[in-house]
């Protein structure tokens, strides 16, 4: 190998990965590097979403990536010891070839393809992996025809509720409005959810160019990115990269050189899990409280400051320069009956192999849990799984063959929303899980109307009588009732769907609701 | 009113100068006010409202609205602990038990030392590494009681040497 150039070893910089001490890690081995001046480059990459491997050390060979991990506190000082970078395949942290690595080998990885691999904020990596080709080819076609590719790949929103993004960007593209805008919707509420942050913190210019393209392609010329408060990393490294990328042209007037203008303004949240809907977001980023608002009117006709304005997700903005790049027949053919494509799947809690699974729908979530997730993390057995956050349905093991498919799950009653995946060992207690539940509609309800505000804090209650013995039948009954005018009368899904997660716990989990059996 | 107030109502009126311009600019102001002193002093209100031409029901309003936001000052350091489903897998219960016991404190509440304030969270996207908890800027996953209990101590001392050199 050249001599002169140095061998560049990777150590992510992520939230999760920086929660486990990679920023202690990259500080040892920089140091190493500077005082023995070592031939070797620190770069701080993503993270690849092998959580369990965290804080996970490549270091780039002649064939390859190779990686350790979990580089943890405790043994970084033998590792840098072992000469790690030679390589040392007698290392026991060594794993080979990074790409090999089962977990990552056998996922579709088409939104996330650059997320672990390059530095976040370098945009000549980021063009080197074919960043910006997506941009150039929209930059050749009508404000149509990026719709049209849009609505051909089968894009469905990615923030929970699955609709049609070709459809909404055709909604406002048809509006004749002066100003419109391109809201992202970066608020990722949902427990069990981290793929909005690893992509804004692991690769944020394919968030950036997917703003772009859906401005271009609708006539916006503003975005907005409304970033959740509890992702500071994330708002640290996305404003750095809005900044590079006006630097470089991709942000600002005469983008890439054509007449068109886009600008990115980031707007930080402020703790309330309801701004997360999209109504309720338009009304945080005007500055007032975050209610919901009815609709109609869609916020594609009137949406932010009363303007035409597509809100997307994250993902959704960030699948598009690929499909983009490669077309909507690439895109679309992933995937199963109507949900196409793929989705990064985030498996969480108490699971043994822990990350991001992006795969093209249609495995089923036993896959997810077994072949990729490896059972439970406390080795216990699996007795209950959450998927799409805090609205989902608890799942028994006997509905884990389900497909993941949007479809697949409503006709279960339950949702994959944005696939978040929380799996629980048999030490839960689901009638706890059923009350905080309504526990969580009672704190972050927007207080708009009244079966959510108040049908909530009467569900706490209702649960609490029925586990403490206390005319447990009545109180069941109420409690259905309380969840059917939840579910009927609600304004918005915070309400109307809170009731999923505690029925489905009070449906497949009656163990453990003991006063029930008794009355 | 006293020289305390006098001064944040100084920093309070050159925030809402910054920023009165910008479109939907009550949370980006609120946010500026909060990251300079620590809290949203009531004596804010009035010059937010003026500068945006609200009444300041409007802006107590949306300050009561978001749990972010406070009106009291905070203790020297804020720490939170995940709530949600992903950490309640993994053991947030006996956590947050373990917390409010050794802190002295209930959510929402600062230590008798004014070290503390322990704050409820509702995810922090590091769920595959739960139970977490967050202090400033700074995560933490795989946080079991003993862990805490390092974070807890190595924050109390670090703020007494930060006094010692006052
Ligand atoms: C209570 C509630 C919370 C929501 N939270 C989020 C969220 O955190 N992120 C998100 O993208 N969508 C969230 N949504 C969905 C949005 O309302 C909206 O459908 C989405 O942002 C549209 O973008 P998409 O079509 O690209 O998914 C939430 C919806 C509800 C009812
Ligand atoms: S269902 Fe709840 S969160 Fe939704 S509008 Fe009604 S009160 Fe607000
Ligand atoms: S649920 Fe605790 S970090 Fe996500």
């Amino acid at each position: 190998m050249n001599k002169t150039v140095p061998t560049r070893i990777f150590i992510p910089r992520d939230t999760t990965s920086c929660s486990l001490g990679a920023d202690r890690v990259a500080e040892l081995v920089q140091q190493t590097i500077s005082e023995n001046e070592l031939p070797l480059q620190v770069v701080r990459n993503g993270s690849r979403g092998l959580y369990w491997l965290e804080p996970m050390i490549e270091v780039e060979t002649e064939a390859g990536r190779i990686a350790y991990g979990p580089v943890t506190d405790d043994c970084i000082e033998d590792f840098i010891a072992s000469q790690f970078w030679k390589p040392n395949e007698n290392h026991p942290l060594y794993l080979g070839l990074t790409q090999e690595i089962g977990f990552l080998k056998n996922q579709q990885r088409l939104t996330f393809a650059r997320v672990g691999v390059i530095d976040p904020l370098s945009i000549d990596d980021y063009r080197q992996q074919g960043g910006f080709v997506g941009l150039g080819s929209a930059l050749t076609l009508s404000s149509a025809e990026i719709v049209s590719v849009v609505t051909r790949s089968g894009l469905r929103g990615r923030g929970g509720a699955a609709f049609p993004t070709g459809i909404k960007w055709q909604t406002v593209l048809d509006t004749d409005s002066e100003q419109k805008y391109i809201v992202c919707n970066a608020d990722e509420g949902d427990s069990g959810t981290y793929s909005d942050r690893m992509l804004m913190e692991s690769d944020p210019f394919s968030l950036i160019e997917g703003m772009v393209i859906a401005g271009i392609a609708v006539g916006a010329n503003q975005g907005f990115i409304y970033l959740r408060e509890e992702y500071p990393l994330a708002e640290e490294i996305l404003c750095k990269a809005i900044e590079i990328a006006n630097e470089h042209g991709y942000l600002g007037n005469n983008i890439a050189g054509s007449n068109s203008s886009f600008s990115i303004d980031v707007r930080i949240g402020a703790g309330a899990y309801i701004c997360g809907e999209e109504t309720a977001m338009l009304e945080s980023l005007e500055g007032k409280r975050g209610e919901v608002r009815p609709k109609p009117p869609l916020p594609a006709i009137k949406g932010l400051f009363g303007q035409p304005s597509v809100i997307n997700n994250v993902i959704s903005l960030a699948s598009v320069p690929i499909i983009l790049a490669d077309g909507a027949e690439a895109y679309e053919c992933y995937g199963a009956g109507r949900s196409r494509g793929t989705l990064p799947f985030q498996l969480a809690g108490n699971i043994k192999y822990a990350g991001l699974v992006e795969l093209a729908f249609g495995a089923t979530l036993r896959t997810l849990l077994n072949d990729f997730g490896g059972g439970t993390r406390t080795g216990k057995s699996m007795k209950a799984v959450q998927v799409g956050g805090p609205l989902g349905a608890y799942l028994p093991e006997s509905q884990w063959d389900v497909a993941l498919d949007y479809e697949a799950f409503v006709d279960i009653g339950a949702m994959l929303g944005h696939g978040g995946i929380v799996a629980f060992d048999d030490s839960v207690d689901m009638s706890e899980q059923a009350r905080f539940s309504m526990e969580f509609c009672a704190i972050e309800s927007c207080g708009k109307c009244t079966p959510c505000r108040i049908g909530s804090v009467r569900g706490v209650e209702v649960i609490d009588n029925i586990c403490n013995g206390e005319s447990p039948s009545q109180n069941l009954q109420l409690l259905n009732d309380l969840c059917e005018t939840m579910t009927d009368a609600s304004l918005c899904a915070m309400g109307g769907m809170t009731p999923f997660p505690v029925r489905s716990a009070l449906q497949h989990f009656a163990e453990d609701f003991p006063a029930l059996d008794k009355s | 009113m006293t020289k305390a107030s006098t001064s944040q109502v100084e920093v309070v009126a050159g925030i809402v100068q910054k920023h009165k311009d910008v479109s939907g600019a009550l949370l980006p102001i609120l946010h500026a006010v909060q990251n300079e002193l620590g809290y949203v002093p009531s004596s804010a209100v009035q010059v937010i409202a003026d500068g945006l031409n609200l009444s300041r029901a409007d802006v107590h309003g949306v300050i009561s609205f978001y749990h972010y936001f406070r009106s009291s000052p905070p203790g020297r350091h804020i720490l939170q602990i995940c709530r949600a489903e992903s950490c309640q897998a993994m053991g947030s219960r006996k956590l947050e038990a373990h917390a409010r016991q050794s802190l002295q404190v209930d959510f929402n509440q600062t230590t008798k030392d004014g070290e503390i304030t322990l704050l409820p969270v509702y995810c922090l996207g590091n769920c595959a590494c739960s139970p977490s908890v967050r202090v400033g800027d700074k995560v933490y996953g795989h946080v079991d009681s003993e862990k805490l209990d390092k974070i807890v101590s190595q924050l109390v001392s670090g703020a007494v040497e930060v006094r010692q050199h006052k």
